[in-house]
């Protein structure tokens, strides 16, 4: 079994009173799909922001590749790449400008190449030299996921990726994930509220309530021991119990 | 600190002006509407040229130099708001882009508008009103670096006090400095202050640089008092407000807060 790259222990974050992660522990191995499931406000995204280093755990570790994400934040980010459906890319640039700029932050030693190739991958031709302000939600889409591949990540945080993607272009996005994470190995940490594509992407899943941890495994699994027909059946039961 | 990091931000900002003309008039229509009224101001003040001797130079001189700190100001809280309008700052503190990074490439953009507006208005000066800011002598060379600083002071606070209190604190981004410019004695001496706002402007390194001018345009001495003390300031509150932006970075993402500066 791969070694894992991503080790979180009883991560925890206040704010004031709300605690809005209680106590979250979870591996995520080399090549896997990690799947965060959970209903609006169980604690999702904040802890997607605190493994990006966006905001300061209360307590507990996050640790990736071995290191402290507290004391070795910039070898670690260099490592790692997000996208999601609910962030944006400057409106006044191109895809390539936008691109050319993600590839200097990361220090990428070709990056006409890399653009050329993930542009190429996301069939982003036709909107390569677009201003990003005239980009359609789906296209938007497809350049953060592209500012995402373009570094060559080890770890990939998505949330959300598909949300605003018409069913073929969402095919080819999950199907250029999973090529990805053959051909490459990233390991991913994917959130969806599509239940059918949580179940189609990932290897295990972890669903968030309340910010805690309700239940964990693969989809199969949870399935089973929560005695109902299908993950969407889970989600319901677990969301209406809040 | 990584160079292709800052290099990648300042590139970012370039591309926008680019193609900008409202960003681009930023930088050219307000300095040259600045200074054609007090160009105009100047010539009527000549005629009174004996009771106040030297206004061209005063007025004009002054003006340029106000417009290096207010650019230089303007630098750096502009580069903040972009990202924030942008909503971009979510893209680059998830990158392994320092805020040490994040700050060299806004002073570096700073620099690029004060060369801009400095060549613009210099240019002009000397086409349409005959003025030489060059005749302040080798002396504007500490003045305008010490302008600069006193810019990136006022920037990074703006700046901190922006992320601390998002983005209806925005207004300071252009109201801020002007706080500072009656205690910078910018067109007038220290001397006519009240005693208690003599004080405050004593302990701002902006009234030290115009006051320095004004003994070199008149009396030609050397303004080595005002320097120190403008640098000394300067320096001073220069690394007070570069560690207050990260202690205040520090608490947006302890409040979980730096994400959502623009909502």
């Amino acid at each position: 079994m791969a070694s894992p790259v991503v080790q979180v222990r009883n991560l925890t974050k206040r704010f004031g009173e709300f605690t809005a992660v209680n106590g979250v522990s979870f591996e995520i191995r080399a090549g896997e799909i990690l799947g965060l499931l959970g209903p609006n406000g169980a604690g999702k995204t904040t802890t997607i922001q605190m493994l990006l280093g966006l905001v300061t755990p209360t307590s507990g570790s996050i640790h990736m590749f071995g290191r402290d994400l507290a004391t070795h934040r910039e070898e670690i980010l260099q490592q790692v790449n997000f996208s999601s459906t609910y962030i944006s890319m400057p409106y006044a640039l191109t895809v390539e400008e936008n691109l050319k700029v993600v590839g200097g932050l990361y220090g990428l030693s070709s990056i006409p190449q890399r653009i050329d190739e993930v542009v190429k991958k996301l069939e982003m031709e036709d909107i390569r030299h677009k201003l990003t302000r005239k980009l359609s939600s789906g296209q938007m889409t497809r350049l953060t996921l592209a500012k995402a591949f373009l570094t060559e990540p080890k770890i990939l945080f998505l949330d959300e990726p598909t949300a605003s993607l018409d069913p073929d272009i969402a095919y080819k996005i999950r199907a250029l994930l999973k090529e990805e994470r053959r051909a490459s190995g990233v390991a991913m940490l994917y959130t969806s509220h599509n239940m059918r594509e949580m179940e189609e992407m990932s290897d295990r899943i972890i669903f968030l309530q309340k910010g805690r941890i309700v239940a964990e495994g693969t989809a199969k699994e949870i399935v089973t021991r929560f005695g109902q027909a299908d993950l969407e059946e889970v989600f319901l039961k677990l969301a209406r119990e809040q | 600190m990584k160079l292709h990091r800052i290099n990648a931000l300042v590139t970012r900002h370039l591309y926008l002006y680019r193609r900008s003309l409202p960003r681009m008039m930023e930088i050219f229509y307000w300095p040259f509407l600045d200074l054609v009224i007090w160009g105009f101001i100047t010539m009527y003040l000549m005629k009174f040229q004996d009771s106040i001797p030297g206004a061209v130079t005063f007025f004009l001189g002054a003006l340029i130099l106000w417009d290096v700190l207010f650019r230089s100001q303007q630098g750096i809280t502009i580069s903040f708001l972009e990202e924030i309008w942008a909503r971009n700052l979510m893209n680059l503190f998830a990158s392994p882009l320092k805020p040490s990074e994040f700050l060299a490439a806004t002073m570096a953009m700073s620099l690029f508008k004060v060369a801009a507006v400095s060549i613009v208005m210099s240019v002009c000066a000397l086409v349409f009103y005959s003025y030489n800011v060059f005749t302040i002598g080798m002396w504007l060379v500490p003045f305008v670096i010490n302008l600069v600083l006193t810019g990136w002071i006022i920037g990074v606070l703006t700046t901190s006090l922006i992320m601390r209190f998002g983005q209806e604190a925005e207004v300071l981004a252009w109201s801020m400095v002007f706080l500072f410019q009656p205690i910078s004695c910018v067109f007038y001496p220290m001397d006519v202050l009240p005693a208690w706002l003599k004080a405050i402007a004593w302990i701002n390194p902006a009234a030290h640089i115009f006051e320095g001018m004004r003994t070199v345009l008149t009396t030609h001495a050397v303004p080595a008092t005002n320097l120190a003390m403008a640098s000394g300031l300067n320096l001073l509150y220069l690394a007070a407000v570069v560690g207050w932006f990260h202690y205040t970075y520090n608490v947006c993402k302890d409040r979980g807060s730096l994400v959502r500066v623009g909502e």
